[in-house]
């Protein structure tokens, strides 16, 4: 059984052929799309590696099936930068060291940019923790993290004060 | 991952013909189904996909003050709508308090009320469990139980449905409404999930390929807004299964409890209301003393299933603190930890 789907991933139209409904969109883009940004940590939904935006909305992609998702658009790490230049949530993690091996990164970053923008944690470092508590971070880089998306959250408000006035 | 066959149906009628070949499962959000099938815990022939149906990701008013709410609604957009927030803000908190952000985005409402127990020997094919193969055993029963069931358990299972949607809901007299090839029928959600018996594999009183397709609460239930909390002991902060959890949801009037309701999460295979402990609120002063034997009459009947005794006190005590919590009204939003029972209390400590 072929089934065909299509995705807007990172602003390019993508149409896939796929073989068996059994692939997921987390393997779909690190197998199929050679997006290997997004991580397979556990693969079950408790590590939050795989965190991309589905339609705007933090998701694990290790629990989506890919032929579920026809039409919608995805957001990756791959797609978060502007040209050369870092989003605002990569560059806050950098300057606080919110990471030592790096595998759980763009998890970590792409479920921050999804809590910004949902924005009821603000830049309460307890509503923070609470909202980015579905990403784990083995070497415990915790205290770093939640510094970095209270920066970001408040950088980005200011940008958006700037473009509002 | 077993191979299976991917059905999109365009209606709900197509959906519930289509689940009418054997072997068939439902998907929606897939954050519980894709585990389980990742697993080797089930192993559906047949996908229906009913994640885009049209009419079920709705969250609607009803005349009498209520709302029905689409079983494809995400637990996210549930948990934040401004009305669901105003008058069941337990509801909120409840939601609030599972899963993570990014599991409450694409888990649904239906997808909640189906999930399965999380019981370390359900999960292992390779122990015996009687609900995923009826009459192998139950290797629960001598093994780490420490977490299990203190009521309506039985000799073949002494799981835990691990919802925490389903407490308040329970406690506000929800009701779900369900399609099969028959028709539509609706049943209270306190009525929906059943205890094991001799044949914990039926789990609910779906019939095979019926189809939750709405959730209502009442609006009677809305009497309960201004008192109204969700408490939820976990082993960690965030991100955790209750070991016991409880709605306390109280009517006050002239400073006397006019109705209670109180339903505990985490301590039976069902959202467990407590009818004896509401009985023994009417009427009184909403203080500790009155709390405490309302805590007593609703784990009057509580029983270890294994090496958790220390359930039924915890449970008793969670009971206290939410009806505390209730009566103190409920804040203005919910709080930074969700539900978390290190909160203090406005007025000082229930218990010590």
């Amino acid at each position: 059984m072929s089934l065909s789907i299509t995705l807007m991933i990172n602003g390019t139209q993508r149409t896939v052929d796929l073989d068996d409904p059994r692939v997921t969109l987390l393997d779909l883009l690190r197998e199929r799309l050679d997006l290997t940004g997004t991580k397979k940590g556990c693969d079950r939904g408790q590590c939050g590696a795989c965190t991309v935006l589905l339609d705007g909305r933090r998701i694990n992609s290790c629990l989506a099936l890919a032929v579920s998702q026809d039409g919608a658009e995805v957001l990756t790490i791959e797609g978060l930068t502007q040209g050369e230049a870092l989003h605002p949530v990569q560059a806050a993690f950098i300057a606080h060291d919110a990471f030592q091996c790096g595998f759980c990164t763009p998890g970590q970053i792409m479920s921050a940019v999804g809590l910004i923008q949902e924005g009821w944690a603000a830049d309460d470092p307890e509503r923070v923790r609470e909202g980015m508590s579905g990403n784990l971070c083995r070497c415990g880089a915790y205290r770093g993290i939640t510094e970095a998306v209270v920066e970001a959250q408040r950088s980005l408000a200011q940008a958006e004060r700037k473009e509002a006035a | 991952m077993n191979r299976f066959d991917y059905v999109r149906p365009a209606t709900v009628s197509e959906a519930v013909a289509a689940a009418g070949v054997p072997g068939s499962a439902y998907l929606a959000g897939g954050t519980n189904l894709l585990d389980l099938m990742k697993g080797g815990i089930v192993s559906p022939q047949r996908l229906i996909d009913v994640s885009r149906l049209p009419g079920l990701d709705r969250i609607e008013p009803l005349p009498d003050g209520g709302v029905r709410i689409g079983a494809c609604v995400r637990n996210a957009d549930l948990a934040y709508d401004p009305t669901v927030s105003k008058c069941f803000p337990a509801v909120a908190e409840a939601l609030l308090s599972g899963a993570s952000a990014q599991l409450r985005n694409a888990a649904t409402v239906g997808g909640n009320l189906l999930q399965r127990t999380r019981c370390a020997y359900f999960y292992d094919p390779a122990s015996a469990c009687n609900k995923r193969q009826p009459g192998s055993g139950c290797d629960a029963r001598g093994g780490e139980n420490r977490l299990y069931a203190v009521l309506g358990w039985s000799q073949s299972c002494i799981a835990t449905h691990p919802s925490d949607f389903c407490v308040p809901l329970a406690a506000l007299d929800a009701m779900v409404e369900i399609e099969g090839q028959a028709g539509r029928r609706e049943v209270a959600l306190e009525d929906f999930h059943l205890l094991p018996g001799v044949t914990p594999e039926r789990e609910s009183v779906l019939a095979p390929g019926e189809l939750v397709v709405a959730v209502r609460l009442p609006g009677a239930a809305t009497r309960f807004a201004t008192h109204a909390r969700y408490l939820k002991l976990r082993e960690r902060t965030s991100y955790a299964f209750a070991v016991v959890s409880a709605a306390a949801c109280l009517h006050i009037e002239d400073e006397v409890i006019a109705e209670a309701r109180l339903a505990f999460g985490g301590v039976a295979a069902k959202p467990w209301r407590a009818r004896a402990a509401e009985a023994a609120l009417a009427g009184v002063r909403p203080n500790v003393e009155g709390f405490r034997r309302a805590a007593e009459a609703a784990l009057a009947e509580a029983r270890p299933s294994g090496d958790n005794a220390l359930k039924i006190e915890l449970a008793r005590r969670i009971a206290v603190r939410a009806l505390a919590l209730a009566a103190a009204g409920t804040p203005d939003h919910v709080p930074a930890l969700p539900a978390s029972p290190f909160a203090p209390i406005p007025g000082g400590a229930p218990h010590g």
